[in-house]
C-alpha cells in the first residue's frame, strides 16, 4: 500500500467519522434519511480499508494483532463494525477479538482525537509542576484525562514517565516531546495544533 | 503408550504419558478440589485450588495438578499442612469476590476458611473461565468471552451472538459456580439485545389510564 493512499484515507475517514459522531452526540432531530446515508458511507469506507489491510496479510488469522494495530493507526480507533468485519473475514470469534482489543492499551474502542496529548505526571515531572500543566491543558481543551473532545481534535492522557526526567515537566503531542513546560508555553504549543 | 508409575498420597498409581496429575488422581478416586476443571475442556489452571505438593528426588515443590503432566517416580501429596493453608487462602480470596457461592462455602467449611478475612469486592465472578471455554470448545458459539485485564477482567456476552444462540443453548449456565453468568446474561439481554418487536406493548391498565377509559 503506498503512502499517499493511506494518507488520503485518513482524511476521508476522520472527516466522516466526525460527521457520524456529531450526529450521535447532539440532539438527533436532523433528517433521518441523511443520517442513514452518512452511516452507509462510513460503513463502506471502513470495510474497504479493512479489506485492504487484511489482504496485506493474506487474510491470515495469525496476523490478527497486526491487522488491528494497522487499523488503529490509520483510523485512530476501532469501531464495533470494524471488529465484526475482521471477525467475519479472518474467521476469528468476535469474543476473542474483544478479549484482545480490551487487553492491550494500544487499542481504543472509543473515538480518539487526531492529536494525542500525553502529559507526564511521573515523580520528577510532578515535583516540577506537572499538575499545573495538566490543569492548563484541561482548561484549554475542555477535556479531562482519558477523554476526547467533540471535534475529535485532542485526546488527553496522563502517563507516568516518558524517560526524560531532566526535561520535565514534559508534554508529548503526537510523539513529539515538548520539554520544560510552563502553563504559558503549554497554551502556545496547543495553539499550533489545529 | 508407555505407562508411568508414581505415588499419590502413599498409593502406587499408574498413568499414561500425557495425563495430568489431576486426571490420574481422578482415575484412582483420589479427590482433589477444583473449580475451573471440566472433563470436556482443555486444562486451564485458573482457580489454583488443585495445587499439590510434589516430591522429586527429595526436593519438594508446589504445582497445579490440573495442568502438570505425570512423571515417573514422583511423589504427590494432595493434603498437607502447607497445601491446606494455601487452599484456605485461595478460598478466602475467592470469597471476597463471591461470598455466597455454594461450592466455595462447602470448601470453606472443609478448609476452615474465613469468608470475611479480606475486604469484600463482590464481582461475583471467580474467573474460572468455564463458561467462556465451554462456549468456545464444546458448543463452538463463542457467545461469551473475557474482556479487559487484571483486576478489571470480566466475562462479557457478545449481544449479537448471544441473541441468536443463547436462548436455545444455555449449556454453560449450570457450570457457573457462582450464578454470576446467569446474571450477566440477563443483564446483556435487558441492555443490549435488539428489541424483538418495534413497539413495546403496554399493560392494559396503563392504556386505560392514558385514554381515560
Amino acid at each position: 500500500m503506498d503512502k499517499d493512499r493511506i494518507d488520503g484515507n485518513i482524511e476521508l475517514n476522520t472527516d466522516q467519522v466526525i460527521d457520524g459522531n456529531i450526529e450521535l452526540n447532539t440532539d438527533q432531530v436532523i433528517d433521518r434519511v441523511i443520517d442513514r446515508n452518512i452511516d452507509q458511507d462510513i460503513d463502506q469506507d471502513i470495510d474497504q480499508l479493512i479489506d485492504r489491510i487484511i489482504d496485506n496479510y493474506h487474510g491470515q488469522a495469525s496476523a490478527l494483532l497486526q491487522i488491528l494495530l494497522d487499523i488503529q493507526s490509520v483510523n485512530n480507533w476501532l469501531p464495533g463494525k470494524a471488529l465484526a468485519r475482521i471477525s467475519e473475514k479472518l474467521e476469528v470469534p468476535l469474543s476473542r477479538i474483544q478479549h484482545i482489543v480490551t487487553f492491550y492499551k494500544a487499542f481504543s474502542l472509543v473515538p480518539k482525537g487526531r492529536h494525542k496529548l500525553h502529559i507526564c505526571v511521573g515523580t520528577a515531572c510532578h515535583v516540577r509542576g506537572a499538575t499545573r500543566i495538566l490543569d492548563t491543558v484541561e482548561q484549554a481543551t475542555g477535556i479531562k484525562s482519558g477523554e476526547t473532545d467533540l471535534d475529535l481534535k485532542f485526546s488527553l492522557e496522563t502517563v507516568n514517565c516518558l524517560g526524560c526526567c531532566a526535561l520535565g515537566p514534559v508534554m508529548e503531542v503526537d510523539g513529539k516531546v515538548h520539554a520544560k513546560m510552563s502553563p504559558i508555553k503549554t497554551s502556545k504549543v496547543l495553539k499550533t495544533y489545529g | 503408550m508407555s505407562e508411568i508409575q508414581f505415588e499419590i498420597d502413599g498409593r502406587q498409581v499408574k498413568a499414561v504419558k500425557g495425563m495430568t496429575i489431576l486426571g490420574a488422581a481422578r482415575n484412582e478416586d483420589i479427590f482433589i478440589p477444583t473449580l475451573c476443571h471440566h472433563e470436556e475442556l482443555e486444562p486451564f489452571g485458573g482457580c489454583r485450588l488443585c495445587i499439590v505438593e510434589l516430591e522429586v528426588k527429595g526436593w519438594t515443590k508446589l504445582v497445579v495438578s490440573c495442568v502438570y503432566p505425570v512423571e515417573k517416580n514422583i511423589i504427590v501429596r494432595t493434603r498437607s499442612k502447607k497445601i491446606d493453608r494455601i487452599r484456605k487462602t485461595i478460598i478466602e480470596l475467592l470469597m471476597a469476590h463471591a461470598p455466597f457461592a455454594p461450592d466455595l462455602m462447602v470448601l470453606a467449611k472443609e478448609y476452615g476458611a474465613d469468608g470475611d478475612r479480606y475486604e469484600k469486592d463482590p464481582s461475583f465472578c471467580i474467573h474460572c473461565g468455564l463458561c467462556v471455554r465451554y462456549c468456545d470448545e464444546v458448543t463452538g458459539k463463542n457467545a461469551v468471552g473475557f474482556v479487559d485485564r487484571g483486576i478489571n477482567k470480566e466475562i462479557s456476552f457478545i449481544p449479537e451472538i448471544a441473541q441468536k444462540e443463547c436462548d436455545d443453548c444455555k449449556k454453560c449456565f449450570p457450570l457457573c459456580p457462582t450464578s454470576y453468568l446467569q446474571a450477566a446474561f440477563v443483564l446483556t439481554k435487558a441492555l443490549a439485545f435488539a428489541p424483538s418487536q418495534p413497539v413495546l406493548s403496554e399493560p392494559e391498565s396503563f392504556k386505560k389510564k392514558v385514554t381515560g377509559e
